[in-house]
């Protein structure tokens, strides 16, 4: 049967690992390519690298980044960040990324998302929506969560699957950092809504909020940051404990 | 021992690459290319393949003379090859991905997409999931059966002949995911991807 995923996320900046509490006071915390290796060594399903601040500064670190890791770790990888264009999409891809993840340029340009699909199959294309709750319903946020496009989320994650996206990450603006747990009712609704996988992030504070991902939120994977990389849990215990509940895991 | 990963525009082949490269270090000489003549004087092909059926298979096509070298390879010479996902089911006759698509017809059968059973299972099938060897493969030497392995597909190689079959995943039905006929062999899920006991995978067919 397939299993559900655990996907530490470590976000990277200047090629050095860090992580945002509600995408600021950042604190640099270890090499990439180590965290990586450390992670999928310890069973992780998949990696994921956040370029948190690509879409102002100096790209070319993290394709260096991505050529490092991929010839060490030997799980899924996936990239994301400031990518804007099916050209950023092919050099991250040809540096050894697995997927690629795609946040504003998807919302500017939803061709993107079509053209890149097409080109190198949905399976390797994530769309990453940050949503944030107005009222009685979710928005998408661009660049970082820094502007409110005011699109209507649950709309979005559809149009995103029929544009051919393999996967949806989905990122809640109003846990993000908060250690509260993900937010539920926005993971359950997406998940509820598309055929594709949804990975559901931001939040996560303890490893109860795996299994409430995934149980009540219906995701098929779960992604963290800094619950892994703080060493408050290793991701080996959060596999053990996520296979006490009786949520099917690889270990 | 020279091995040839097949390049033919085929998308992102880095990961086999790596991985391939990780398990042979300097003892087997890899190369990553179209050329025919190198193809032919290999003495084992990796075939990856990603994107659709049809996009592989036009890709392949678009090299002229590469697939009569393939065939002269595995048909004529019975050289080892690895096909992997799409480099898997286009070992059938035909694909039903887009539209109808003729395969290399190396094995016969047909690749439809899997049956979601009206959306209660997730497509693509993204994940990691068991296998159940069923047939011993020389390329499952010392991998315990029920062995996680990581996929990514919505389509599945549906073979005529079921005793080319080595191993099943289940999924929303049992989906064929490991073949092996002669010298011919098929993954697919992604070995390239699947940690230690993927690599084993590969070692495996490097050693044959």
């Amino acid at each position: 049967m397939l299993k559900n995923r655990i996907i530490p996320c470590l976000d990277v900046k200047n090629g050095r690992v860090v992580k945002g509490i509600n995408f600021v006071d950042l604190k640099d915390a270890g090499d990439p390519v180590e965290q990586a290796k450390i992670y999928s060594d310890g069973g992780a399903d998949e990696i994921c690298f956040l370029d948190i601040t690509a879409s102002n500064e100096n790209r070319e670190t993290i394709y260096e980044v991505v050529k490092k890791t991929s010839k060490k770790c030997f799980v899924p990888l996936t990239v994301g960040g400031g990518v804007r264009s099916v050209e950023d999409i092919n050099k991250l891809l040809n540096c050894g990324a697995d997927k690629v993840s795609i946040n504003t340029a998807a919302v500017q340009n939803e061709k993107v998302v079509l053209d890149s699909s097409k080109k190198f199959g949905s399976q390797c294309i994530v769309v990453a929506i940050d949503a944030k709750k107005n009222g009685n319903k979710w928005e998408v946020f661009t660049h970082g969560g820094r502007n409110n496009s005011e699109i209507d989320a649950l709309e979005y994650a559809k149009k995103m699957e029929d544009s051919g996206a393999g996967e949806l990450l989905v990122t809640s603006m109003d846990r993000d950092g908060t250690q509260e747990g993900y937010d539920i009712d926005l993971m359950s609704k997406i998940s509820s809504i598309v055929n594709i996988p949804v990975i559901a992030s931001g939040g996560v504070g303890n490893l109860d909020h795996l299994v409430d991902g995934i149980k009540l939120g219906k995701a098929s994977a779960v992604l963290a940051a800094s619950i892994f990389h703080y060493g408050k849990y290793s991701v080996k215990e959060a596999k053990q404990y996520l296979d006490s509940k009786g949520i099917p895991v690889r270990i | 021992m020279k091995l040839t990963i097949v390049d033919y525009n085929s998308g992102n082949i880095s990961s086999v690459i790596n991985s391939f490269k990780e398990v042979a270090q300097n003892k087997v000489n890899i190369e990553v290319t179209s050329d025919l003549d190198k193809i032919k004087s290999s003495d084992k092909v990796v075939l990856p393949g990603q994107g659709s059926f049809k996009s592989c298979v036009d890709a392949l096509n678009s090299i002229n003379g590469l697939v009569d070298s393939l065939n002269e390879f595995v048909i004529s010479n019975k050289k080892p090859l690895l096909g992997i996902c799409v480099g898997l089911q286009m070992f059938a006759d035909t694909g039903y991905e887009e539209i109808e698509t003729k395969g290399l017809g190396w094995i016969s059968g047909k690749v439809s997409k899997i049956d979601n059973q009206n959306g209660k299972y997730k497509l693509p099938h993204i994940g990691w999931n068991q296998i159940d060897i069923i047939k011993e493969s020389k390329i499952f030497r010392n991998i315990e059966n029920n062995s996680h392995m990581y996929f990514v597909h919505s389509y599945e190689f549906i073979p005529e002949d079921k005793n080319v079959i080595s191993a099943t995943t289940d999924y929303s039905t049992k989906v064929v995911c490991s073949v092996e006929k002669g010298n011919i062999f098929g993954t697919q899920f992604h070995p390239e991807k699947s940690d230690k006991i993927g690599l084993k995978i590969i070692d495996n067919f490097i050693n044959l």
